[in-house]
């Protein structure tokens, strides 16, 4: 695809003993949301630890914009634009809401503008502005932990499981926030247990199984194909609406 | 939940309320009242309570980088001590030329000439920091034993350099003239030194806690203690960041080392790894990490043992351990506890 | 057999710790003088102390710095007795006993106290419990002589005016001192096949396997800090030992002799350069560094001369025999870092 932001090819990963990734291939084309989904355990979260530099891949490549970025500390693939909402949204909670932010903005302040589209989708965070992150609730964590990936402008946008344990009205702010962050054209990388926010907001899909992409097509086809989805995810769907 | 969750989105959920602690910070405050009665005679309570201040800014300087750099890297360094000795012998090295002004009896040259002391402790300090850091703790990164034993052994060869530089005699130290003395105060005596080691103690901490909150340095410091993978990932170099806190930390045990020379009036090798057991002791105390539990501790140590130094002057050591035991017990990670780990 | 099943593996290895053995065995045969005895009777204390640290920091991968602490409670328990209810056998066991019972509750105390944090905190603890134990040893002169320690009489049977045979084998005198070192020798020996026989116990191996992963022994069920706080009172009790044996070699129980940091410095030399988690690496760590104690600081002391004659008294400084403890610090960091596993574990993988 020669409009492909990032490519993996033939990932391996091993944390410590174990081998995680068993060559992962997949590309996320620009401006799209490419949805990765799969079973507890088939690697989701390892692979985005993996392309943000986390974990070190053993073998294979990652390619950023035409770059290989697989050997890069993560700091350094952070500063080439991609931005991380880990599934632990590892919220400073020692820090306010502010000072969050004004960390998560590397190039200076926080610019005025962007904050006032954040605040539009986000209303807790204005109003818990100067309060300590700790004392936040969870879906106003994982608000504040979107928030800190998109105060800038970045190429690309690695989201895990954002909406997990989370009631369904916290899922819907995010539903439309991811939505309001696609017509903005961004391009998205969001793993995910939730098949309703998958339809929603995804594009393209990946299905991981065991460490391997198990399948790769249009959001849509998934969507329609009730015996595809059986047999990629079995339960996994339903269970967790 | 949901019903909670879903409220808090809109406005008109009630603000969650922002708790500061503040049980720890009244504890010295009472330990200072309570020692009242005992020592009877108000005089002798303020000269007690005055040293124990000095004494744990000193014990503060000392300890907050080892606290930090814990905090920050999951690094202790055992030999942090040697940090303390070496700004002991760098006082006595800057000092030596301002003979002149150190035998004034007016405060202003008297304090200048402590000024280069300083200076040179604290960079000395610093750049010792540097090497410690390169040769001894990145090559055992992660690796907790080594990493203990490794430190542990700097302290040993630092200490052996500096008697093998500096000879292994205990060499006199003398203030400068302007800070001998003390001031008639309420019929106390108040040492003027103990009052200058109060207040460069309180400028230091002061400027911790502005560095702390008020930078992005500081804020980069802090959010690194709670998760330094996260900070990386917001595109910061966080080794960048821990040898200069590194540094820093290690220029503060030298100005430590520095107060703690002038007020013994003696430089000598031994002192930093003497220092060390209350330097952790305070730390514990404190809660791995935090500054500010730090600076408590360390004046809760300090007042501590002057006032049992005076009551029962053989269980000064013994009833610091026992505080340290009394804290756990109630706060088994520390009076601020600010890492997971 | 005499090894417990458990054999040090490796030829060379084999023959150097069976040389060693040997040696301090016949030492008072053939080495002559009192000094040549008292450097073969400090080899065996410190064997034995260090490989009661070993089960520590080798197997169980804790660093404490008590350990001279749990040495100083068996000296010192075994010197208050001897000194205060006579110089009997029954004092012995008294003083023994008393000092097990003592280093045993305070090595669970602190054990239970701090174990459930990380290694760290443990290390930092026990820093601080043992520097106040050393305080208060001093501070309190009435029971244990302060500073200047307790000097007292051993039984008759120890004693170096006891005469057993004038005229044994190899011509020499077996006295009081013979059978002292061989109380000292044989005692050790036993103590340390007793801890041999402990770390191949299934507990050794779970102490290991917790070592290497807590978190899977935690899942497979061991209690860490019931295992970790049983290695600490094993090795403060077995260092206790250590301490007792020392006390009635030196017929002295000072503050020098067992308290001070710098015999855990030693400690923590030899377990590191005899090799760390084998046991066998005390014998060899506490023969190389009793041994080179002195070598090394007679070395010295010819370089020193020979740079002060030479007019660089700043260098020379560097080598004066009193600052040995530089060297052996430069030595120890870098055996922490390139020789981890220590002699033993270099003689191990060459003959592997």
């Amino acid at each position: 695809m020669s409009d492909a932001l990032l490519t993996l090819s033939g990932v391996h990963t091993h944390i410590g003993r174990y081998h995680i990734l068993h060559g992962v291939d997949f590309s996320v084309p620009k401006g799209r949301t490419t949805m990765l989904l799969g079973r507890n355990g088939a690697g989701k979260t390892t692979t985005l630890r993996t392309i943000m530099g986390l974990w070190r891949a053993s073998q294979g490549s990652i390619n950023f914009e035409g770059a290989s970025i697989e050997k890069m500390d993560t700091p350094d693939v952070a500063r080439a634009g991609i931005a991380l909402v880990p599934e632990t949204m590892a919220i400073f909670s020692d820090l306010t809401v502010r000072e969050n932010i004004v960390l998560a903005a590397r190039d200076g302040p926080p610019d005025e503008r962007r904050l006032a589209w954040i605040f539009g989708f986000f209303p807790a965070l204005k109003k818990f502005w100067l309060s300590r992150a700790g004392t936040l609730s969870g879906g106003q964590k994982q608000m504040l932990s979107i928030a800190r990936a998109i105060i800038e402008e970045r190429k690309l946008i690695l989201i895990d499981e954002p909406t997990k344990g989370l009631s369904p009205a916290i899922v819907g702010a995010l539903i439309e926030c991811l939505q309001e962050l696609k017509r903005g054209g961004a391009t998205i990388l969001l793993v995910e247990q939730n098949f309703r926010v998958a339809q929603e907001v995804g594009d393209l899909v990946c299905v991981m199984d065991s460490g391997r992409i198990a399948h790769a097509g249009a959001m849509a086809d998934l969507a329609a194909d009730d015996k595809l989805q059986q047999r990629l995810l079995g339960l996994s769907l339903d269970s967790h609406q | 939940m949901s019903a909670a969750e879903s409220q808090t989105l809109d406005a008109g959920a009630a603000l969650p309320q922002q708790k500061t602690d503040y049980v720890p910070i009244l504890l010295p405050f009472a330990l200072a009242l309570v020692a009242y009665p005992f020592v009877g005679s108000f005089s002798t309570w303020l000269t007690l309570t005055l040293a124990g201040l000095a004494m744990g800014m000193m014990i503060f300087a000392m300890a907050s980088g080892l606290t930090l750099v814990f905090g920050l890297m999951d690094v202790m360094n055992f030999g942090h001590g040697a940090f303390i000795s070496v700004g002991a012998y760098l006082a006595m090295v800057a000092i030596a030329p301002m003979a002149g002004y150190a035998h004034t009896d007016a405060l202003g040259p008297g304090l200048l000439a402590l000024l280069p002391a300083i200076a040179l402790a604290m960079i000395g300090s610093a750049a010792a920091g540097y090497v410690f850091e390169r040769v001894l703790v990145r090559p055992v990164y992660g690796q907790h034993l080594k990493q203990i034993l490794i430190t542990m052994g700097g302290l040993i060869v630092t200490e052996q350099v500096l008697y093998a530089a500096f000879g292994p005699q205990i060499n006199p130290l003398p203030r400068p003239e302007a800070l001998h003395g003390s001031i008639d105060f309420a019929g106390a005596a108040i040492e003027k030194y103990r009052l200058f080691v109060v207040i460069v103690g309180l400028v230091v901490f002061a400027l911790l806690q502005f560095l702390l909150t008020q930078t992005k340095i500081g804020l980069l410091i802090r959010a690194g203690v709670e998760n330094k993978e996260m900070v990386e990932a917001l595109g910061y170099r966080i080794r960048r960041l821990f040898v200069g806190v590194f540094m820093a930390g290690s220029a503060l045990a030298g100005l430590g080392g520095l107060l703690w020379a002038f007020n013994q009036e003696q430089a000598h090798a031994s002192m930093g790894g003497e220092m060390m057991v209350l330097t952790f002791i305070v730390i514990i105390i404190g809660g791995l990490g935090s500054v500010g539990g730090c600076f408590i501790g360390a004046v809760l140590v300090a007042l501590l043992n002057n006032y049992t130094a005076f009551l029962l002057p053989k269980a000064a050591l013994v009833s610091t351990i026992l505080l340290m035991v009394v804290v756990l017990l109630w706060r088994p990670r520390g009076l601020y506890a600010v890492t997971s780990r | 057999m005499l090894l417990s099943g458990n054999p040090p593996r490796g030829k060379l290895l084999t023959a150097l710790i069976v040389l060693i053995v040997a040696a301090l065995a016949f030492a008072p045969f053939i080495l002559q003088g009192s000094k040549p005895l008292n450097v073969a009777a400090t080899i065996c204390v410190f064997a034995l102390l260090v490989a009661s640290y070993d089960v520590l920091l080798g197997y169980a991968g804790i660093v404490s710095f008590a350990h001279t602490m749990f040495f100083g409670i068996g000296a010192y328990g075994v010197a208050i007795a001897l000194y205060g209810l006579g110089p009997s056998w029954t004092s012995i066991l008294i003083g023994l006993l008393a000092a097990l019972l003592v280093a045993g509750v305070l090595a669970l105390a602190i054990g239970l106290f701090s174990l459930r944090v990380q290694t760290i905190f443990f290390a930092m603890v026990t820093l601080a419990v043992a520097s106040a134990f050393a305080v208060g040893a001093s501070q309190l002169s009435w029971l244990t002589g302060g500073e200047d320690g307790r000097t007292f009489s051993t039984p008759a049977l120890l004693r170096p005016g006891y005469r057993l045979v004038e005229n044994g084998p190899f011509g020499v005198e077996i006295n009081g001192r013979t059978l002292t070192y061989y109380l000292v020798f044989f005692g050790v020996v036993f103590l340390f096949l007793l801890l041999l026989r402990i770390v191949e116990s299934p507990f050794g191996r779970v102490l290991q396997a917790i070592r290497e992963n807590p978190f899977r022994s935690e899942a497979l069920g061991y209690r860490i800090v019931v295992h970790r706080t049983a290695a600490v009172v094993i090795g403060a009790l077995f260092a206790a030992c250590a301490g007792a044996l020392n006390a009635i070699w030196l017929r002295y129980t000072g503050p020098d002799t067992t308290l001070s940091f710098s015999i855990m410095l030693d400690i923590l030399v030899m377990v590191v350069i005899g090799g760390m988690g084998t046991l066998y690496g005390a014998i060899v760590g506490a023969a190389v560094f009793v041994v080179a104690q002195n070598y090394l600081q007679a070395l010295m002391g010819v370089a020193f001369k020979a740079i002060n004659a030479a007019g660089l008294p700043f260098l020379a400084g560097f080598f004066n025999p009193d600052r040995w403890l530089l060297w052996l610090g430069l030595l120890f960091i870098l055996s922490v870092y390139f020789f981890p596993t220590g002699i033993v574990g270099k003689l191990r993988a060459e003959t592997k």
